[in-house]
């Protein structure tokens, strides 16, 4: 599949539908002439929700409120589980309660700068805009926010901004999030307007006359295929960064639903956007099944170095002053280590490369916080990264009071995702997708705290009134009944794939597949990338499935619960990603944002874009089995940021 | 309001109130023992029967036994839905290092119910006439009955084991009641402490006094 | 190092288990013990067995799935980690481990250490939560919350709903839990205005789901994860009187 077609004739199919009117006005505009639901009417559509992370736990609860029928899904044993639940510093929001001169419009142009201008003004700019009602919601919903002595909210910065705008929780802000939603979401099921499925997994998706109108559920307890109908379906599934087996991510995180959307139609925007995060714990053994963050907020206080000499394996304290390398400082000296994590990650990456890493692997850097402990002392680092240096404490064994810590960058967020509009509908109608699933506001590179305030507004205020405008045309089409051939097929479709998986009867582990494609993935389609290296990884991606399906091993029975068929059935999804992935990444001849082509850099080594020939999101459409994807574009037009070349030396 | 009643909570409300008034109890009790002590039957008679029939005495003393009726049923029922809230245990038993002697609460409270079958029948059940007895001389069957060794034996035992009972419920009734405190609560733990092993001493004192002296 | 694992191994809800033993070598002390378990797992795939079945997903001690009781002690037996965080540093080698799933009524086991949780999530659909719908929200400021109650309903709100209160306690009570919640929304003004419904509620759906009575033994608060203070359990009883 490493050919490509381009897509002239289907345009009209990209349609972003982006209102009318000055950019501030657009959201205001819309809202006044949106089509409407009456309560009546909204008693008799059936919605389904996939996903019950802050973004599908939100657009549930929400679109129960407003009288809705809604059936919520997730393959977690419990909505409270799903991995929003980790995210750990904060959500922005412009309310500009510091005084330090933050708005709407700052936040919007910072979203836009931070994502290398490659993201869509209007999606952006309402984002900012509704991230004040975020606040004042999940304030109301009980979170516990930092406050100051008057009572007050309080808030601080984060990576690649300038402005105090992050709302936070101690380093578990994502799970009071989560939590809360959790809690508007139980409100509703009391209440009858949701009924919740847990330990369902979507592995299709029911489209009928070019409409979704279902999906096909697999029991995780059972082992039964089961169908479900509405009206319309809203994907809120989360990213795919667990493609690197490596990750942030929880490790069940999935791109199957969103995968499964693309080959009924949907298209697939900026696959190979995905952010890497900088400062997580380096691997510590070939078992290890996920990477720990530890959050950005530590690069307020701590000083990333490594040794002058190659190779130098004495203890980090041992090492004088004036053989430590600040590599962030002595490349970025206005942001040092504050530089956006995309410029930290691969700085990292560059030391490690040229020999300079620490550690028994080699492939680490040490974040240091001596100085700040010297200035500050024990109390105060402890005061604001207390959990933090217990959670490294407890993963490690050493003690990051008396020795720095050990980093690594690793894979963290994927900005790609299913291509929507302005309505956050997909090219499927009737195809919702909401957070981290669908190709969101952050364009190129996400700033930190930015997601959670992207999928919180995604559920809570946008989705719900921009699905009314499609639904308001569905109030005569009679409840839809899971029958019908459409329905047949995919089920049998499901069960024919689950069948192939666990009749192989081959030799490894659904895991060891996972690893090898993690490590194809990150040796060539990590940090940076090149040609040669990207086709190489085609080949690889292609010779891995194939493999795949002929030496799987699956144990078990199809109707029992089995963990090893649900890896095995997201893994050869992974495998049919990657190679979209890819793709992805060799079409983009430049460098921007997360996506940092080597053929395209500056004489020192910074992001070089391409900004006449890539200004675009590139929207790829499936063409069937075994054909090329198809490359649709949707021009990004900047009326109000101006395009810059990001620097922060 | 039937659930209200019935609710775990409001069970260990009403087993935390008639635990603390029985604990009220037992230092009366223990002030009226101490006049066995004397050589003169005389004033301890007199308490035994002031306490008989002055009525506001008998009031309490109608609250007093069905307290403890409560605090009896309450516990038995409670421990025995909180041994079918584990159906199956666990192999290797929980190793958790907790309040020792709150995980023997039903064992300690039974050894205690079984003293005061023993001692109601020598007294209580003498004046109601269950039991033959000069009900105008208890102080004669006391030095008696403490003149049995294996009688002081049992009734050694069970002070000791109303001490152990005694010394997790008090905290726990205050905890219970809600009533947790960055400073009070290490200061009833003392005094559960103090209490636990005070009571039953003083219960000791007068039987072993009577036994080895008298 | 070695180890010698047994292991609950149980088909299903309705089949009967029973303990198997595996040996394993090579367990690195570096390991964490679902990483640890991954390599047991792999290694019975690869010889034709079933894996051993056992939840977790963030491994990073926030989601709240995982939980296994690992020799007498839920997580484990080093205090306030969660299973997923657990070193094997702490185990030396030739030891012998038993892991069991969470035993109480209410946690019916659903296969090898899986057991059914969602009587935790029922308990907070009957209250663990403010009524405020979408838009209705006041101005975030507008709602003063002293820095001491802010900080004090944080470390309640805190709870991961793994269980392993439920686990640890001698009469499977959920007391720790529920009293987690209802201390959180107690401590906020936001979630005052519903206090008495709320606390009556969940104490209601907590008795019903046959969980076991608060004893104060404290087991509970020894084993979470997340350290969750008994004085959380005071103040869900004083809202319960409160409430009538
Ligand atoms: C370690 C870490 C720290 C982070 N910190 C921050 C931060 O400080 N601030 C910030 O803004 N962002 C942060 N992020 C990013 C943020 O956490 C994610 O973007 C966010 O969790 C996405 O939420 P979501 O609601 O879109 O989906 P998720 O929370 O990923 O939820 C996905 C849901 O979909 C369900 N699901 C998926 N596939 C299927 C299927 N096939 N069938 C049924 N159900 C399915 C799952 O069960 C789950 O319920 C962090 C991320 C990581 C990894
Ligand atoms: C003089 C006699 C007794 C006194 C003063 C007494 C006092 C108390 C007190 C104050 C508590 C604490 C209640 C709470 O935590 O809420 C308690 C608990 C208990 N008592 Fe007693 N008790 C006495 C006799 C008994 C008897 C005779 C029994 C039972 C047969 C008994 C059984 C229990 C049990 C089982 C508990 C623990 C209940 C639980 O924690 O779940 N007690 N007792
Ligand atoms: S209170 Fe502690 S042990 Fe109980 S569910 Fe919450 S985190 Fe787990
Ligand atoms: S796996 Fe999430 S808490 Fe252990």
């Amino acid at each position: 599949m490493a050919v490509q077609i381009e897509n002239t004739q289907y345009m009209e199919k990209l349609n972003a539908k982006i209102p009318d009117g000055p950019l501030a006005l657009k959201w205001t505009n819309y809202k006044n002439s949106v089509k409407l639901v009456n309560p009546a009417n909204k008693r008799k559509i059936d919605i389904i929700v996939v996903g019950t992370g802050v973004a599908g736990a939100a657009a549930s609860s929400s679109l129960g409120e407003l009288g809705y029928n809604v059936k919520t899904f997730s393959y977690h044993d419990s909505p409270r589980r799903a991995h929003a639940v980790a995210s750990q510093g904060g959500v922005n929001a412009a309310k500009n309660y510091q005084n330090d001169g933050d708005s709407v419009y700052r936040l919007f142009i910072d979203m836009i700068k931070g994502g290398d201008y490659r993201s869509r003004e209007a999606n952006v700019y309402r984002a900012a805009e509704v991230s004040n009602q975020v606040i004042d919601h999940f304030a109301a919903l009980g979170v516990p926010f930092a406050r100051d002595y008057g009572g007050t909210l309080n808030t601080r910065s984060f990576g690649g901004v300038q402005v105090s705008r992050t709302f936070y929780a101690k380093g578990q802000t994502g799970q009071q999030c989560l939590l809360a939603s959790y809690a508007s979401l139980n409100r509703q099921i009391k209440k009858g307007t949701v009924t919740m499925y847990p330990r369902r997994e979507m592995l299709d998706l029911v489209v009928i006359d070019g409409r979704a109108r279902g999906i096909i559920t697999r029991n995780l307890i059972t082992g039964e295929t089961e169908r479900h109908s509405a009206h319309a379906v809203v994907l809120a599934t989360g990213g795919y960064g667990t493609i690197f087996y490596l990750s942030t991510l929880a490790v069940n995180s999935n791109a199957t639903a969103a995968w499964k959307a693309y080959k009924k139609g949907a298209f697939f925007a900026n696959p190979s956007f995905v952010q890497i995060h900088p400062t997580s714990i380096p691997q510590m053994n070939e078992f290890q099944a996920k990477l720990t963050l530890m959050s950005e907020s530590l690069r307020n206080d701590g000083r990333i170095w490594v040794p002058k000499t190659k190779a130098d394996k004495r203890p980090p304290n041992e090492i004088p002053e004036e053989e430590r390398d600040y590599y962030l400082e002595r490349r970025y000296p206005a942001f040092g280590n504050l530089v956006p994590r995309d410029i930290a990650s691969r700085a990292a990456k560059e030391r490690c490369d040229a020999g300079y890493g620490v550690g028994p692997t080699g492939l680490a850097v040490y974040l240091d916080f001596r100085d700040s402990l010297n200035k500050q002392g024990k109390k105060a680092i402890e005061g604001k990264y207390g959990n933090l240096f217990e959670m490294y404490r407890t993963i490690t064994g050493t003690d990051p009071y008396s020795e720095p810590m050990r980093i690594y960058p690793a894979g963290h967020y994927t900005m790609g995702g299913l291509w929507v509009d302005y309505e956050l509908m997909t090219t499927i109608p009737g195809l919702y997708a909401i957070g981290e699933a669908n190709f969101s506001d952050h364009g190129a590179n996400r700033l930190g705290a930015s997601s959670l305030m992207q999928i919180a507004a995604d559920g809570y205020f946008i989705l719900p009134v921009t699905i009314g405008n499609y639904l308001a045309d569905q109030i005569r089409v009679p409840g839809i009944k899971a029958e019908g051939p459409e329905f047949e097929e995919a089920e049998k479709s499901v069960a024919d794939r689950l069948d192939k998986l666990i009749s192989i009867s081959g030799k490894q582990t659904a895991a060891s597949f996972h690893r090898r494609l993690g490590k194809i993935m990150w040796d060539f389609c990590g940090m940076t990338r090149n040609e040669k290296g990207l086709l190489k990884a085609l080949e690889l991606i292609k010779d891995l499935r194939d493999e795949f399906w002929k030496d799987l091993r699956v144990p078990g029975s199809l109707n029992d619960l089995n963990q090893e068929l649900e890896k095995a059935a997201r893994i050869a999804d992974f495998l049919e990603l990657a190679d979209l992935l890819v793709t992805d990444a060799l079409n983009r001849k430049e460098s921007c944002g997360a996506h940092f082509r080597e053929e395209y850099q500056t004489p020192d080594g910074e992001a070089l874009r391409n900004d006449a020939d890539y200004t675009y999101v590139a929207a790829w459409e499936y063409a069937g089995e075994g054909k090329p994807h198809i490359l649709n574009r949707e021009p990004l037009r900047f009326e109000e940021a101006e395009m810059k070349v990001r620097s922060y030396k | 309001m039937d659930k209200v009643l019935f609710s775990s909570v409001s069970k260990k409300f009403v087993m935390a109130l008639a635990g603390l008034f029985l604990i009220l109890f037992l230092p009366v009790h223990l002030a009226i023992n101490f006049m066995l002590l004397k050589s003169d039957p005389g004033p301890f008679n007199k308490a035994a029967h002031f306490m008989a029939t002055f009525p506001l005495i008998r009031i309490i003393e109608i609250l007093l036994v069905s307290a403890l009726l409560i605090h009896i049923s309450y516990g038995i029922y409670i421990q025995i839905k909180n041994w079918m809230a584990r159906p199956v245990g666990y192999a290797i038993g929980i190793k958790t290092k907790t309040s020792f002697f709150s995980k023997f609460m039903i064992w300690t409270g039974a050894s205690v119910f079984t003293f005061l079958v023993i001692h109601f029948s020598n007294f209580y059940f003498i004046r109601l006439g269950f039991v033959k007895g000069n009900p105008d001389d208890f102080y004669s069957v006391a030095h008696e009955l403490f003149r049995i060794p294996a009688y002081n034996y049992i009734y050694l035992l069970c002070f000791i084991l109303l001490g152990l009972h005694l010394y997790h419920a008090i905290s726990s009734a205050f905890q219970t009641l809600g009533l947790n405190h960055r400073f009070w609560t290490p200061v009833v733990k003392v005094f559960a402490w103090i209490y636990a092993i005070a009571i039953p001493a003083g219960f000791a004192v007068i039987s072993i006094t009577i036994w080895q002296f008298r | 190092m070695k180890l010698t694992l047994k292991i609950w191994r149980q088909k299903n809800a309705k089949s009967k288990g029973k303990f198997v033993i595996y040996k394993m070598e090579n367990v690195s002390p570096e390991m964490s013990f679902l990483e640890m378990l991954d390599a047991l797992n792999k290694k019975l795939v690869e010889t034709g067995d079933e894996p051993v079945a056992f939840e977790h997903d963030c491994r990073e001690g926030i989601c709240g799935s995982c939980g296994m009781y690992i020799n007498g002690h839920p997580h484990g037996p080093v205090p306030a980690v969660t299973t997923c965080l657990l070193s094997m540093r702490y185990f030396s080698d030739g030891d012998t481990i038993t892991i069991e799933p969470w035993r109480a009524l209410p946690f019916p086991v659903i296969k090898d250490l899986i057991v059914d949780r969602s009587a935790m999530d029922k308990i907070q659909i009957a209250g663990g939560f403010i009524s405020v719908n979408t838009g209705a929200a006041p101005e975030a400021n507008s709602i003063l919350v002293q820095k001491k109650n802010a900080e004090d309903a944080f470390d309640s709100a805190i709870c991961i709903g793994c269980g392993a209160c439920v686990a640890a306690c001698k009469n499977a009570s959920a007391m720790l839990f529920v009293s987690a919640k209802i201390s959180q929304y107690a401590l906020l003004p936001q979630g005052r205005v519903e206090a008495k419904d709320r606390v009556r509620a969940m104490v209601e759906k907590m008795d019903e789901l046959g969980f076991g009575n608060c004893s104060n033994t404290g087991a509970c608060e020894a084993e979470c994860p997340k350290q969750i203070k008994l004085t959380n359990i005071a103040r869900l009883k004083r809202e319960y009187y409160k409430a009538y």
